[in-house]
C-alpha cells in the first residue's frame, strides 16, 4: 500500500517539476513586462546544449547546468537589448519578434550542430520500493522545481529589486516617475526568465534526446501553465502547476498518456471559461 | 567601354545558350524528386535519407546515368509537415514533372502523398520499412515489412524472454498497425500483450508510463515509440532501472539510438533488419567507405538511408530494362519478377504482386556497451503477406491499405 502511495506522490510530483520548471520563465517574462516570449522554447534548448557541451568538455554536470542557466539568461539579457526593448508598446509585434527569433535559432542550431547530439545519460542512482523501481534524479528535479519557486518568492517579495520590479509590473510610468530604472529592471527580469528557461533545459537535458527542437515538447505545458495561471504569475503559477499535476497524474495512471494529455488540455479550457483572469485572480480576491 | 561590354555579354549568353541547347539534344535529364525530412523533429532520421539518394545519384551519373541520361535530384523538404508533404508532392508531380517521386518519413506523411500520386501516372518509391499493407500500384516499397521484421522478432522474443509483452507505441497510424501487428502474432503464439500504451508524439515524460509496465510485469517490452522526444523513454527507463529486454522494429538500424545515448540505455534491445551499419561485409564495408568518404560526419548510416540509396539503383534497373520511364512499362518488368538489384545486403527483388521488397533479414542485439551483434541470419524473406491475403497489383490494382483486421473484401 505505501508503494502505491509513494507512487502517487512521485508521479505527482514528476509532473509538477516539469510543468513548473518549464513554466517558471515563461511566467516571469509574461507576468513582469506582458510579453509573451515564443522563443522560450529554444531558451530551453540553449540550457540543454550547453549543458551537454560543457559536461562533454569535462565540466561536472552540477557546474555544467548552472552556467547553462547562466549563458541563458545572460543571452536574455542581450536579446531584451537588441530585440524586446524595441516591441514593449506593441505586444503583438513582440510575439512575432520572438518567433521569428525561435525559427531562426532551431535552424541555425540544425545548421550548425547537426541534427542530432549524443547524450550524457542520467546521474546514476535508482531505489526500489514494493515492486516499483524509481529514478533518483527525478526526485532532484522535484527539489529544483520547489527550490525555484522559493527563489522567486524570496528575489520578489523580500529584496529590494523585487519591491521595485512589483511596482514596476503595476505601474511602469509611475515607478519612472519615482525614479525607478524601468529599462534595466525589464532586461534584468528577461535575463532571470530566460535564464530559468535554460535551467530548465539544462536539468532535463541528461533525460532527454537532443534535437533543435526540443525546446517545443515543454512548450505547451508552459504555455498552459502560465494561462491557467494567470496574470499575477508570482501567486498563481504555483497553484496552475499543482492543479494540471494531479488532474494528468490521474488520467495519465488509469488511462494513459492520451487521455492524460486531452484531459489536461481539456480543464486547461474550462478554468479559462470559468476564470477567464486565471487562477491568481481567485486568489488576489481571497487576499483582499 | 560599356557597349564593348554589353557585346562581350552578348556573345558570352550566345555560346552559352548554344552549348546548353546542345546539352539537351543530347539527353534531357531524368528527373528524380525527394522529398525528405531535413528540418524539424525527424531530422536526424531524413538527414540519412538525403545523403543516401546524393550519393547514388551522384555514381549513378559518374557512370553514365540511365539510359545514358543524367539524374537530377530536386530534393524538398517538408520539415515533417503532412500539409506540406501535399504541397511539395503536388509540385514535384505537376510543376516540375518529375519522372518518379521518391521520400516520405512517416507513414502518415506516405499515406498523406499516396492520394495525390494516385492521380497522376508518376511512379512513387517509399523508401523506410514500415507496417506494411499498401496494394497500390504505383507504389513501390523499398523497406522492410511485418513478414519479414515481426513474424521474425516476435517469435524469437517470446522464446527467448516469454509470453508476456508490454507495449509502448506512437499514436499515429505506424504504432497503431504495428501494435495490430504484434496482437495477432502473439495470439497466434499463445502469448499475452499485457498492456498497450499509445503516446502522443512530442511526448517526452515516461515516468507514469515506467510504472504503468512495471504493475504489469511484461517478459519483455515493445518499443514501437516515435521521434526524438519519445525516445527519451530509454533514458528515462534505464534511468529508473527498469531493466527490461525490448524488442523493436525501428529502433537501432534506424534510430541509432544506440550511437545517440549514453551507454547502457539501449542495452538489452532487439530488432530485425535489412540494413546496420554493423553489417560486416565486403559489400557492405565497401558501401560504408563510400558513404563515408563523402559525408564525413554521418553518425550513422540508417537502413532508411540505406534503402533511399537502393531505391535509386532499383529504379535505374527497371528503366533500363524498359527501356522508359512510364510507370506502366516499369510495371511490366515487375510482373516478370526479374525487378532484381544487387545490393550491400545482397541480392534484393521486387515481389510482383504487392511491389515490395524481399530482403536478407538478421536478428541484431544491443550489448551493455551497446556494441552490436547478430543473433540470428534469416536469410532472404519475400513479402510474402499481401500475396497471401489477396492483393495482386498485376490484376487489380486496390489502392488500399490492408491490416490483420482490414483485409480485401472477398469477390
Amino acid at each position: 500500500m505505501s508503494a502505491e502511495l509513494f507512487s502517487l506522490f512521485y508521479q505527482f510530483a514528476d509532473v509538477f517539476a516539469f510543468l513548473i520548471l518549464s513554466a517558471a520563465g515563461l511566467a516571469i517574462v509574461f507576468g513582469m513586462m506582458g510579453v509573451i516570449n515564443m522563443a522560450h522554447g529554444e531558451f530551453i534548448m540553449c540550457g540543454a546544449y550547453v549543458t551537454v557541451g560543457l559536461v562533454n568538455l569535462g565540466v561536472p554536470l552540477v557546474i555544467a547546468q548552472i552556467l547553462a542557466a547562466l549563458t541563458a539568461g545572460l543571452i536574455g539579457v542581450a536579446v531584451e537589448f537588441l530585440i524586446v526593448r524595441r516591441f514593449y508598446k506593441r505586444p503583438l509585434d513582440s510575439l512575432l519578434a520572438t518567433w521569428g527569433l525561435s525559427l531562426i535559432v532551431t535552424q541555425s542550431m540544425l545548421l550548425i550542430v547537426g541534427s542530432a547530439v549524443r547524450g550524457i545519460g542520467t546521474p546514476e542512482g535508482s531505489f526500489a520500493i514494493g515492486g516499483y523501481t524509481f529514478s533518483s534524479y527525478r526526485l532532484v528535479l522535484f527539489g529544483c522545481a520547489v527550490a525555484v519557486l522559493a527563489g522567486l518568492y524570496i528575489v520578489f517579495m523580500k529584496t529590494r529589486f523585487g519591491v521595485i520590479a512589483r511596482a514596476t509590473m503595476q505601474n511602469a510610468a509611475m515607478a519612472k516617475a519615482l525614479g525607478a530604472r524601468t529599462g534595466r529592471i525589464y532586461a534584468i527580469s528577461f535575463g532571470i526568465g530566460t535564464g530559468l528557461a535554460g535551467l530548465c533545459g539544462a536539468l532535463y537535458a541528461p533525460t532527454m534526446t537532443l534535437i533543435p527542437t526540443m525546446g517545443a515538447t515543454f512548450v505547451v505545458e508552459s504555455f498552459v501553465t502560465v494561462v491557467i495561471g494567470g496574470a499575477n504569475v508570482l501567486l498563481g503559477t504555483a497553484p496552475a502547476a499543482v492543479f494540471l499535476a494531479v488532474i494528468r497524474m490521474t488520467l495519465n495512471a488509469s488511462y494513459g498518456q492520451i487521455i492524460g494529455q486531452i484531459g489536461m488540455l481539456f480543464a486547461v479550457i474550462l478554468i479559462i471559461r470559468v476564470l477567464p483572469e486565471g487562477l491568481s485572480s481567485v486568489l488576489v480576491r481571497r487576499g483582499r | 567601354m560599356n557597349s564593348g561590354r554589353m557585346l562581350g555579354m552578348a556573345v558570352l549568353s550566345a555560346v552559352l545558350g548554344a552549348t546548353a541547347l546542345c546539352a539537351a539534344q543530347a539527353a534531357e535529364p531524368l528527373k528524380v524528386g525527394l522529398l525528405e525530412d531535413v528540418s524539424g523533429d525527424l531530422a536526424f532520421m531524413g538527414m540519412p535519407k538525403l545523403h543516401g539518394s546524393q550519393l547514388a545519384v551522384e555514381e549513378i551519373n559518374k557512370s553514365g546515368g540511365i539510359l545514358g541520361r543524367q539524374i537530377e535530384l530536386i530534393h524538398l523538404d517538408p520539415q515533417g509537415d503532412n500539409a506540406r508533404y501535399q504541397e511539395f508532392g503536388r509540385r514535384l508531380l505537376n510543376r516540375d514533372k518529375v519522372d518518379v517521386l521518391i521520400g516520405g518519413i512517416t507513414s502518415a506523411s506516405r499515406e498523406a502523398l499516396r492520394p495525390i500520386v494516385d492521380r497522376t501516372s508518376t511512379p512513387y518509391i517509399y523508401t523506410n520499412q514500415y507496417e506494411g499493407g499498401v496494394c497500390d500500384a504505383s507504389m513501390i516499397s523499398m523497406g522492410a515489412v511485418p513478414e519479414q521484421q515481426f513474424s521474425t522478432l516476435i517469435p524469437w522474443m517470446v522464446e527467448k524472454f516469454g509470453k508476456k509483452v508490454y507495449v509502448i507505441a506512437a499514436d499515429y497510424n505506424f504504432g497503431q498497425i504495428s501494435a495490430e501487428w504484434n496482437r495477432k502474432i502473439m495470439k497466434d503464439l499463445g502469448g499475452e500483450v499485457v498492456g498497450e500504451e499509445f503516446i502522443p508524439l512530442g511526448v517526452s515524460q515516461f515516468a507514469q508510463t515506467i510504472q504503468n509496465i512495471q504493475k504489469a510485469k511484461p517478459d519483455w517490452l515493445l518499443t514501437i515509440n516515435v521521434g526524438a522526444a519519445q525516445d527519451s523513454f530509454f533514458e528515462q527507463a534505464a534511468a529508473a532501472n527498469l531493466n527490461l529486454p525490448m524488442g523493436s522494429s525501428i529502433k537501432v538500424m534506424l534510430g541509432f539510438e544506440h550511437k545517440r545515448f549514453k551507454p547502457p540505455a539501449l542495452n538489452n534491445m532487439h530488432a530485425t533488419a535489412n540494413w546496420f551499419e554493423e553489417i560486416d561485409t565486403p559489400e557492405a564495408n565497401d558501401f560504408k567507405m563510400r558513404w563515408h568518404a563523402k559525408f564525413p560526419d554521418e553518425l550513422y548510416i540508417n537502413d532508411m538511408g540505406y534503402n533511399a540509396y537502393n531505391a535509386l539503383y532499383m529504379y535505374k534497373t527497371l528503366v533500363e530494362k524498359a527501356k522508359s520511364t512510364k510507370l506502366d512499362d516499369l510495371r511490366k518488368v515487375i510482373a516478370t519478377g526479374d525487378a532484381c538489384i544487387d545490393a550491400p545486403e545482397g541480392k534484393v527483388c521486387i515481389d510482383p504482386k504487392s511491389q515490395h521488397t524481399s530482403h536478407r533479414m538478421r536478428l541484431i542485439s544491443v550489448g551493455p556497451k551497446h556494441e552490436v551483434t547478430v543473433e540470428k541470419d534469416y536469410g532472404t524473406i519475400q513479402p510474402y503477406w499481401l500475396g497471401q491475403i489477396g492483393c495482386d497489383l498485376t490484376k487489380k490494382n486496390d489502392k488500399d491499405q490492408y491490416t490483420p483486421s482490414h483485409l480485401p473484401s472477398k469477390s
